[in-house]
């Protein structure tokens, strides 16, 4: 099972305050959808974009990136620059 | 090809190259040097006209009507539009391009509707057929104001009786949500551990709050841009900018037309430095072609640059650190205020994300405000967000180590984040190479050399993401031989050498047979702009790939040629390469005689990729600043400046050292002298470079630079971007200096002679 680490104050928003899930998907858009399971309204968080962070890879525009069973998945705001 | 990818890997991992971190002769040198660079003012057109804008003088006023007859009845002016021209947008954030994106609001800012919320607030524009008929129409609008009180501070925009900007401004991110509007847009938070326990954990703790003015990027050519509209209603914009297509996306979403009936065509780029990230006269220029029937030419003037384009917030931030007697960090804690102008959307996040990610801190916490006031919308600069944060955690930092009795380069050695160090926003970092650079500053001989009266020396580091994303290129092969390569991204940065570096490298050609070429949206696919740090990364790696698939053709026009099977054919050296046994004899065919007959093996050989790069390796740096203060005047000199950086890998590493150089000279500007002065109304004063001092050169020494090459493993060069970093360090590196010449602890930005001579008048004072 993969473990989704979310920072608190968006856990309090979207996940009862949970900020660590287990969580069995074998890609982002699986993950996304279980957790949308057991939290209603979990993806809206996601509608204006947000980034994932797969094992400690960013991936900005995220769908099928692959998740295994032992990945950390963060979901965090999308990074621009200058 | 299987096996020359590989060989091709394994030169590159033992790093013989041919072209890769050679300095050849830049290709947009001799036009830049000679005059001939097209930027975005230079374009002429037949039948062209002058656009110009009608900007507000007040801070705040709201517009009770518009009378723009006089101006219309003009001889000469052959439109007018204002706010009612253009369509309502629905007020919401959308994904936009790689970032979440309210168009309602970059639609108001390019032009105002009920209120001006900021002065050189754009509220109508002209096209006629002169700039003297031009301003003389401009002059005969009567605009109708009700005058508002302002605010310019963040921390004043942020009280509960702080006039409000915006009627329906509630503050997201906020439990339960409130339910009056104010100025503060948002609040975003970022924690790991336990604050609360790091801190009684602390046997010292460093707390203080930090101050630093808004700036502009300076880039030296204004924007400036070029529409004309068919009667069919297709626009196109030639323009200076840092997205082609974001230019297209933003237009397209302002006026509310398709996007397939607008394309834009980059000009030649005097500077973005991320500034040139959204429009501003762009959809003004379409809209006025659209009803003039003429191309519009529009040129900021340097006021309207300062006054009506984004610099990056100023910042109040406030920071505690706390640590253990031999140097440990245990928890780290800061709140950031920062402007972001007009409409919501500071980089107050990224200075949260970014602040303490160059160290390991078992327990940190980042509070974030987005505070908006009346000033002009903030826009993207260099590692937006991140100098600001950085410069009160490195200040604290440096203060830690003296009342530690420690050397502050130590002390930042033995916190250093690695590789497996987990970030305040969640994820732990993969290969970095931060302790490289300490290591490397370290063993520099500025840091060891001798310091006299007055003086003081002064380190910092800093550290930015660096992104990937969408980007696009194709390789053509020429009938000679020669290659044109062709990418998405304006060139703010270098970044045609290295597209060009990097092709040669993999279809081992000379590098003086291949031209980088810039396309417009109409002839390459998309790309996501130029900023971020992503270009040689991401538009690199298609690059690479586009060279790679070309390779592939060769080989099997070659095998045709020779009527064997490709399996047979190895490229080398730029060049076919026949290894079949009974055959190895065969001459090698050079990609020009394999192009000269690319007709009869099939037709013109051309490679394009289209990718959504991942992998972009975060970079690091370190920069150690020597400075004298006159403690008569409270003037400083910056006597010598190194600036070091983990990069990767260089492609072209005399673009590498000017990057570090220009970012490090845009910190000492923002450390010592620039800042926006408003008069009592709210009014911009210094809107020239007369009175807004940016360093020229007599100001600085030269900028010394050491490339630390840790390989980003994502890269097939091992790339990093290396834009933004070199901009984090220096605040906190000139004010550690500065505050230790001074024996005195200097906060507040800028470091300019009266706030300093105040400082050191104030300490004599007080004994």
């Amino acid at each position: 099972m993969a473990t989704v680490i979310l920072q608190a104050a968006f856990a309090r928003r979207y996940t009862d305050g949970q900020t660590q899930l287990d969580c069995a998907a074998s890609n982002y858009a699986a993950l996304v959808t279980a957790l949308e399971a057991r939290f209603p309204g979990f993806s809206r968080s996601l509608d204006s974009g947000m980034a994932v962070a797969i094992d400690g890879e960013i991936y900005q525009t995220p769908l099928l990136e692959p998740i295994g069973p032992d990945s950390e998945v963060h979901f965090l705001p999308l990074i621009g620059g200058g | 090809m299987g096996n020359e990818k590989e060989a091709l890997k394994a030169g590159i991992e033992q790093g013989t190259y041919k072209w890769v971190g050679t300095r050849p002769i830049r290709p947009d040198g001799a036009d830049k040097v000679t005059g001939r660079a097209a930027f975005g003012a230079d374009l002429d057109l037949p039948g062209m006209v002058t656009g110009t804008v009608l900007r507000s003088p007040h801070a705040h006023a709201r517009i009770r009507s518009i009378d723009t007859s006089a101006a219309r009845a003009l001889p000469g002016v052959l439109a007018v539009v204002t706010g009612a021209d253009f369509p309502e947008l629905p007020n919401e954030v959308a994904a936009g391009g790689e970032a979440p994106i309210n168009f309602r609001h970059i639609s108001e800012n390019v032009i105002a509707r009920a209120k001006v919320l900021y002065d050189g607030h754009a509220v109508a524009a002209v096209a006629a057929t002169s700039a003297e008929i031009a301003a003389e129409a401009l002059s005969r609008i009567k605009v109708d104001y009700e005058v508002l009180p302002h605010v310019i501070d963040v921390l004043d925009a942020m009280r509960e009786d702080a006039p409000v900007l915006h009627e329906g401004l509630i503050t997201n991110g906020v439990e339960p949500a409130p339910t009056k509007a104010s100025n503060i847009a948002g609040r975003v938070e970022f924690a790991m551990g336990d604050v609360a326990q790091g801190f009684a954990e602390a046997e010292i703790i460093i707390e203080r709050s930090y101050t630093t003015a808004a700036v502009h990027q300076g880039y030296i050519e204004p924007h400036a841009c070029v529409a004309s509209v068919t009667a069919d209603g297709a626009a196109t914009i030639w323009c200076s900018s840092q997205g082609q297509f974001m230019v297209r996306e933003f237009c397209s979403k302002v006026l509310s037309m398709d996007i397939g009936n607008i394309r834009v065509t980059p000009a030649e780029i005097g500077g973005g430095f991320g500034g040139k990230t959204t429009v501003y006269l762009e959809p003004l220029a379409v809209a006025l072609a659209q009803r003039s029937g003429r191309p519009v030419h529009m040129v900021m003037t340097r006021s309207e640059v300062f006054r009506a384009s984004g610099p990056t917030s100023g910042t109040h931030v406030h920071i505690k650190l706390g640590a253990k007697r031999d140097g440990s960090f245990v928890a780290g804690e800061m709140e950031l205020k920062y402007q972001a102008g007009a409409f919501p959307g500071s980089p107050a996040f990224l200075g949260g994300m970014t602040g303490f990610s160059c160290y390991e801190i078992p327990h940190a916490k980042a509070v974030c405000w987005d505070v908006v006031s009346n000033r002009p919308k903030c826009a993207a600069y260099r590692a937006p967000g991140a100098p600001m944060a950085s410069f009160g955690v490195e200040s604290a930092i440096d203060e830690l180590a003296q009342q530690l009795n420690m050397d502050p380069l130590e002390l930042r050695l033995k916190n250093a984040a690695k590789t497996g160090t987990r970030t305040i926003y969640g994820p732990k970092f993969l290969e970095i190479g931060y302790a490289e650079t300490l290591q490397a500053a370290k063993a520099h001989p500025h840091w060891s050399a001798p310091l006299g009266p007055n003086q003081g020396r002064g380190i910092a580091s800093g550290f930015w993401f660096n992104i990937g994303g969408q980007s696009s290129a194709a390789v053509h092969v020429n009938e000679n031989g020669s290659v044109s390569v062709v990418t998405g991204n304006p060139d703010i940065g270098g970044s045609r050498a290295s597209m060009a570096i990097m092709a040669a490298e993999v279809l081992g050609m000379d590098l003086d047979q291949v031209k980088p070429v810039i396309g417009d949206t109409g002839q390459i696919a998309y790309s996501f702009l130029t900023g971020g740090s992503r270009v040689t990364f991401a538009t690199g790696m298609a690059v690479v790939q586009a060279a790679e698939n070309v390779v592939e053709q060769l080989r099997q026009r070659a095998a045709k040629l020779w009527k064997i099977d490709v399996e047979h054919v190895i490229w080398r050296d730029g060049a076919a390469h026949c290894t079949k046994a009974d055959e190895a004899a065969r001459a090698p065919l050079s990609l020009a005689e394999i192009a000269h007959q690319a007709g009869r093996t099939g037709g013109p050989i051309s490679g394009g990729v289209s990718i959504n790069a991942a992998g972009a390796g975060p970079g690091f740096g370190t920069h150690i600043c020597d400075v004298e203060v006159d403690p008569e005047t409270g003037g400083v000199k910056v006597l010598r400046y190194t600036a070091i950086q983990d990069v990767g890998r260089a492609i072209h590493p005399s673009y590498v050292e000017g990057q570090l150089q220009g970012g490090a000279v845009q910190g000492i500007g923002w450390a010592l002298n620039e800042e926006y002065v408003y008069d009592a109304k709210g009014r911009l004063q210094n809107a020239g470079f007369l009175d807004y001092r940016m360093p020229v050169c007599s100001d600085l020494p030269m900028i010394d630079t050491v490339l630390v090459e840790v390989p980003n493993p994502a890269h097939p060069y091992g790339v990093r971007g290396v834009g933004e970093v070199p901009i984090v360090p220096p605040l906190a590196a000139v004010a550690n200096a500065v505050s230790r010449a001074a024996g005195l602890r200097m906060t507040d930005l800028p470091l300019s002679p009266p706030r300093l001579l105040a400082a050191i008048d104030g300490a004599k004072a007080a004994g």
